[in-house]
């Protein structure tokens, strides 16, 4: 059970990063290469939180119903970083929209190959 | 061809990911001094029931400071890159007027507004009692302008409006950690000065909440503007001097 969580949960966070990275490297339209950045990012913030994960732990939150007994609580660390990365993830998704309106403005084009200079 | 270059790479590196991650099992008990350290001093010390958020706003403050700052910048860059003239008419993209919505979206738009506003502020209100906080809010009441925005076209969002309550939210969560230097224990910045209260309460946590708040405002603001300004970008060829 246990190698089988470990397997599951890791391996789809390493596979959702694959997706993204395979979107951006291959594909040839800009907005699709954007959205494989924020697959991306997702993959990236799911391994964060699954590291920080421990069984049978609940949030990291001193509610009242939980003060006074002695449960085990989930790394509160990961889940911070995340948080800020989830921020900066957006504030980087919104600037590379706004570069393909604008690349589409002056060429006419979401197309990759059909800019100069920017695909290998 | 590429698309095999690129699929080998990416197996590589697929396979070397798990084979490091194999190795750390799933919610397995580990050793983390940094963990066991918050989760003592959040709830004894600082008074506040949130974990994450008293790591995101007291113990790495200045990193949140510097990630306000971040999303600052984007709105700036993209109010940069998406620039257009300034026109006598209030800015609007006329394509966009042209399209009305139905009235099913926008009564359904009305009653809904108010409601998620309030949902933000309650969450980043109750930023240090319950999962959310200011990101979380502001991201929410941006949603609500969203709504507004897709279903009347002519809504108009004052963007001096926007600048002055995000320099007004920036200027609370800087003025507060200079607050930390003159009057809190030990003179450091961003540390609480005021009275922690009691574990649970909604006046609780001292400054934590105050700067949760300010971040409310600060990223509702932001995420509204960058919205804004991607909704009512011309579109190419409409005006083909404007390049």
């Amino acid at each position: 059970m246990q190698d089988y969580l470990t397997y599951s949960v890791y391996g789809s966070a390493i596979l959702l990063m694959l997706i993204g990275l395979y979107a951006a490297l291959v594909k040839k339209n800009l907005i699709k290469i954007v959205i494989g950045l924020s697959i991306l990012d997702a993959g990236i913030h799911l391994l964060f939180v699954a590291v920080g994960y421990l069984n049978n732990a609940t949030a990291p939150i001193f509610s009242e119903t939980v003060l006074d007994k002695n449960v085990v609580m989930a790394d509160p660390v990961p889940q911070a970083l995340v948080l800020t990365a989830i921020v900066i993830g957006f504030g980087v998704t919104a600037v590379a929209l706004a570069l393909v309106v604008r690349l589409y403005r002056k060429h006419n084009t979401t197309n990759i190959d059909e800019i100069k200079n920017l695909k290998w | 061809m590429k698309k095999l270059i690129v699929i080998t790479l990416l197996l590589i590196l697929g396979f070397y990911l798990m084979s490091t991650f194999i190795s750390v099992p799933f919610g397995a008990e580990r050793i983390a001094g940094v963990k066991d350290y918050y989760l003592k001093q959040s709830p004894e010390t600082l008074k506040v029931s949130n974990v994450v958020t008293a790591i995101v706003v007291s113990f790495r403050g200045f990193d949140t400071l510097g990630e306000v700052t971040v999303l600052f910048l984007a709105s700036t860059a993209l109010g940069s890159i998406l620039y257009r003239r300034r026109t006598h008419h209030s800015g609007l993209n006329p394509q966009r007027e042209a399209v009305v919505s139905s009235t099913l979206v926008r009564t359904g738009a009305k009653v809904l507004f108010p409601m998620i506003i309030l949902l933000g502020a309650y969450v980043f209100v109750h930023g240090h009692l319950t999962p959310g906080g200011g990101f979380q809010g502001g991201a929410i009441i941006a949603t609500g302008f969203l709504l507004i925005l897709i279903s009347y076209r002519k809504f108009f969002i004052n963007h001096n409006v926007l600048t002055w309550v995000e320099a007004l939210a920036g200027t609370t969560f800087v003025l507060i950690g200079i607050g930390g230097f003159i009057f809190a224990n030990q003179n450091n910045f961003l540390e609480n000065f005021l009275p922690e209260g009691t574990l649970n309460n909604l006046i609780s946590g001292g400054v934590v909440g105050i700067i949760y708040i300010a971040v409310g405002f600060k990223v509702g603001a932001e995420i509204t503007g960058i919205l804004d300004t991607l909704l009512t970008i011309k579109e190419a060829g409409l005006n083909p001097d404007e390049n």
